[in-house]
């Protein structure tokens, strides 16, 4: 009992550390932000290899997401005579929810895994150690670019979903199932709302790409540098990244709507 | 991959960004009623509204012609009173037009009815109008039958 009690505790001090260093080495990342200004080349590079690389995957999974809404919600709302408002429910559910949360899942095992992968064989080869003797911080030359890119990108690539799907939406519902077209969007635009659907989505994607690239930064550059370490630590910032998205998605979502 | 190229292709995804909030602002989202063409405002007071919500639509013979602009509370008369923000395209509505709130099907949602009158002044900019119909409430409208019905034996 007292042995269970004791590794409980242990438990949570380990948590506790890595939190704080987690936090820490956030902190020392944003301060050296400021460095990119001087460099903007820097995040053109990591833009294309974060957002640029993700895009293909982003509109072919919106594309499909917004075709099985349709097919979902017209199979039940005719029910009720509302296959009309297919458009509403498909344009709310990928705005609110669906566009976010999936772009950052997506987001987190395409982009964030490779960060992780990336920084962590650089840890384990010795090349952030090479630029250290250089002179050259590794935080301005390496994290903090990666980081303004995931932050940028992720709400972006959130907007492309989204719009991609409500396309996707239409495609299914009016040319297929054969819904009034003008129906569709007009009754879609009488209920989603620029300020309050479209630009808190776009905040959502916001949070989740700050903390996808937080994590996944974090644990490129705290693996253990060995092969095993860089593998064992990319399949950590996927679980976590991903619990973190749901777990705040749930929470911005109380808050927001 | 140059870096010219990385840069073209980080261009496009910035172009493909912005063509999917337009897309997101114009087409999904109501930024178009909201800044399309100029709109006058008109009050019109209330009983009892409903279900109506700030957002919904005016209509005049089934067209939309503007929406519910705000609602709020007055203390003093106890109504409700709805701004109504109405497109300047429709802006020749006379005095007595009446508002009535309808439902759409049974179950819909709520919006406002315009039945123009018969005056030749013209409603213009923050007029009341005057002659108001309160939302039908399914309830009172049950409660009034049962009512009746009680009261006739």
């Amino acid at each position: 009992m007292v042995n269970f009690i004791e590794k409980f505790g242990g438990w949570w001090l380990d948590l506790l550390v890595s939190l704080g260093n987690a936090t820490l080495f956030l902190a020392q990342m944003l301060s050296s932000l400021p460095s990119l200004l001087k460099r903007p080349s820097l995040l053109v590079k990591e833009m294309y290899s974060t957002g640029v690389m993700t895009l293909s995957i982003i509109l072919v999974s919106g594309l499909f997401v917004g075709m099985v809404l349709a097919l979902q919600g017209y199979n039940i709302l005719i029910d009720f005579g509302q296959e009309n408002r297919t458009g509403t429910l498909v344009a709310l559910t990928l705005v609110r929810e669906l566009g976010p949360v999936v772009t950052g899942l997506l987001f987190a095992g395409r982009a964030g895994s490779a960060m992780t992968a990336e920084i962590g064989l650089m840890k384990a080869t010795e090349q952030l150690s090479g630029l250290e003797m250089m002179a050259v911080d590794p935080f301005k030359r390496v994290f903090a670019p990666r980081f303004v890119a995931g932050c940028l990108s992720l709400p972006m690539l959130a907007a492309m979903f989204s719009a991609v799907g409500a396309f996707g939406g239409y495609l299914l519902t009016v040319l297929v199932l054969g819904v009034d077209s003008s129906a569709y969007w007009s009754l879609m635009q009488l209920s989603v709302s620029f300020t309050a659907d479209v630009c808190n989505g776009l905040i959502k994607g916001a949070v989740f790409g700050f903390v996808v690239t937080w994590i996944a930064i974090y644990q490129g550059a705290e693996c253990i540098p060995t092969s095993e370490g860089v593998s064992s630590a990319t399949t950590r910032t996927v679980v976590y990244s991903s619990l973190a998205i749901l777990a705040l998605d749930f929470l911005l979502t109380a808050v927001m709507f | 991959m140059n870096s010219r190229a990385v840069k073209l292709m980080v261009g496009v995804f910035m172009l493909i960004f912005l063509a999917a909030m337009l897309v997101l602002a114009l087409r999904v989202s109501n930024l178009t009623s909201l800044s399309g063409g100029e709109s006058y405002s008109l009050i019109a007071k209330f009983e009892n509204i409903g279900g109506l919500k700030s957002g919904a639509s005016v209509s005049a013979s089934g067209v939309r012609v503007g929406k519910v602009e705000s609602i709020v509370y007055d203390v003093e008369t106890f109504e409700a009173i709805v701004n109504l923000s109405i497109d300047t395209k429709f802006s020749a509505f006379p005095l007595d037009t009446s508002a009535n709130i309808y439902t759409a099907g049974l179950l819909g949602e709520q919006y406002i009815g315009l039945e123009p009158g018969a005056e030749l002044d013209v409603l213009v900019n923050s007029d009341e109008i005057d002659d108001t119909q309160s939302a039908l409430v399914l309830e009172r409208l049950i409660g009034q039958v049962l009512f009746s019905r009680s009261g006739g034996d």
